[in-house]
């Protein structure tokens, strides 16, 4: 019997037009395109973007060279040489992210014990040839310059939920 | 009647002088038809494509092309200039001459059939009486195009793409004949506008539901398989196995670029429109009015055509391809047998007291 159901359903197209009733009935649902650049959706506050080296309120730089960050990074990217300043602290001499290599998964973000290095909310970047992205520590402090009053609002409204 | 007026216009406006152009005024009058007709068609032929992505879009949610001009609407300009300023590249070990013959054979076929298509009651540019012996000599032509394209290209994939378009197109070609058989026994005819005009009467005319007396009805199996195997014949989603491009690439255009493939891409669209114009003639009334009070014209036969063509992009939105061995299974075990049966009940249904086409 149901063979033969399934016979004459077939004859008659059923199964086609079930399925051009489900695109027909979409045909004239609301679209849910977002046109890029004139819109944009809502980044979380924990969006892991383009890295920056954050400095204290005092212009201070935070970072103190421990290297968890260049120890914990599964991908390799990051490049850390250390020496005494003058004043007898420890800091890094060079600090690199190559970004061609980087996953951004956040580990360095959650290894810093001085929240120096931070992933920001911008994911607008690009680079033009391969040594583009290629951050030194100058371009990385020069982020976390710019985008600072960011980055700290981010950081507070996760704050609660760490 | 209109080229009376025309010539009687012409003769007064040109006086003595009309004597020089009177002799090749037959061909002048042929070659303004065929313009009038292909000019129109070749532009749909280039909105079509918009009009897919949009409808495709729409149904995926999306929203489909709407950056170039309002609305997108001059996408296919611009997609016509990329292919036109594009280089065509021809492989080494191609065939030259085929390989250029090709994309022409292909796109030709596709445009000669609009010379017996009518749209209005004498309204047609050839009007013959084998017009569908010549509708269905012409577009079998349009498979030596691809298979001398996929053959020429010297690809694996050109190749195994232009057999499959081969068994293909000429699987279902037999089902679209012998579907086209019943219209011929009902309308007594092979001259497309007398097929027309052989829809225009019956019972339901009486009533003012003339739609219901057009060939669709009586003739439903034909109907959908004429039409289906239109969409195979025109190697339309879900029967695109030619150029499945997770298989195949582009099958028998892979190796062609830039107005090459822009000739074979336009042919696809052509066919499309023109299967679509077909399928509304033969079982849809073609210029008919659907209800008594409308009167005929021109612009229930666009409407009709374009039912259609929405049709197959709604199928090329909805369905799954099909797999080599369904196409053609469906092809020789389904559609040829469904027609067979139906021209012997039309047969016997023409014979009996019944009969409904007198």
């Amino acid at each position: 019997m149901g063979a033969i159901k399934d016979f004459i359903g077939s004859l008659l197209l059923t199964d086609f037009l079930k399925g051009m009733g489900v695109t027909g009935k979409y045909f004239f649902a609301r679209k849910i395109t977002v046109q890029y650049p004139d819109e944009k959706t809502p980044l979380g506050f924990r969006f892991r973007g383009l890295h920056a080296l954050r400095r204290y309120p005092n212009g201070e730089e935070r970072c103190i060279a421990c290297k968890l960050c260049e120890a914990i990074c599964p991908a390799m990217a990051i490049t850390i040489e250390s020496a005494e300043r003058d004043d007898g602290t420890r800091r890094t001499t060079r600090y690199d992210i190559d970004l061609t290599k980087c996953i951004f998964c956040g580990y360095c973000e959650e290894a810093c014990p001085v929240d120096a290095i931070v992933e920001t909310h911008i994911f607008e970047y690009h680079g033009e040839t391969r040594g583009d992205l290629h951050y030194t520590k100058q371009m990385l402090l020069a982020n976390g310059d710019r985008y600072e009053e960011e980055i700290a609002k981010r950081r507070a409204l996760d704050a609660p939920y760490r | 009647m209109m080229e009376a007026q025309i010539l009687q216009f012409l003769q007064s406006s040109l006086g003595s002088s009309w004597s020089v152009v009177a002799p090749v005024w037959p061909a002048i009058w042929a070659l303004l038809k065929i313009v009038s007709v292909l000019l129109p068609v070749v532009a749909a032929v280039a909105y079509l494509p918009y009009f897919e992505r949009k409808v495709i879009a729409y149904m995926h949610l999306r929203i489909g092309p709407n950056r170039v001009g309002p609305a997108g609407l001059l996408q296919p300009i611009a997609d016509a200039l990329k292919l036109v300023f594009k280089e065509v590249v021809t492989p080494s070990q191609a065939s030259k001459a085929l390989y250029f013959t090709g994309p022409i054979l292909a796109l030709a076929p596709a445009l000669v059939a609009w010379a017996v298509v009518p749209f209005d009651d004498g309204m047609v540019i050839a009007n013959i009486d084998a017009g569908v012996l010549f509708l269905l000599a012409v577009s079998s032509l349009g498979i030596y195009g691809v298979i001398i394209s996929g053959w020429a290209s010297n690809s694996k994939y050109a190749f195994l793409g232009a057999m499959r378009a081969g068994a293909q197109m000429i699987s279902y070609e037999i089902a679209m004949g012998m579907a086209l058989i019943a219209v011929l026994m009902v309308s007594n005819s092979l001259n497309l506008g007398d097929i027309v005009t052989a829809q225009d009467k019956g019972r339901f005319v009486g009533y003012g539901l003339d739609f219901l007396s057009w060939n669709w009805l009586p003739l439903l199996p034909m109907f959908l398989v004429y039409f289906i195997a239109g969409v195979a014949e025109t190697n339309r989603a879900p029967f695109d196995v030619v150029e499945g491009e997770s298989e195949i690439v582009a099958g028998h255009m892979v190796e062609y670029s830039g107005m090459a493939f822009a000739l074979f891409f336009l042919a696809e669209y052509a066919n499309m429109i023109l299967i679509s114009a077909l399928t509304a003639i033969f079982f849809l009334g073609g210029w008919l009015s659907p209800v008594g009070f409308l009167p005929d014209s021109i612009g229930w036969l666009f409407l009709k055509i374009a039912v259609l063509l929405f049709m197959f992009l709604w199928f090329r939105a909805s369905f799954p391809r099909y797999r080599y061995d369904q196409i053609m299974r469906l092809g020789w075990k389904f559609f040829i047998p469904i027609c067979i049966a139906w021209i012997l009940v039309v047969g016997v249904w023409m014979m009996s007291p019944l009969n409904i086409w007198h």
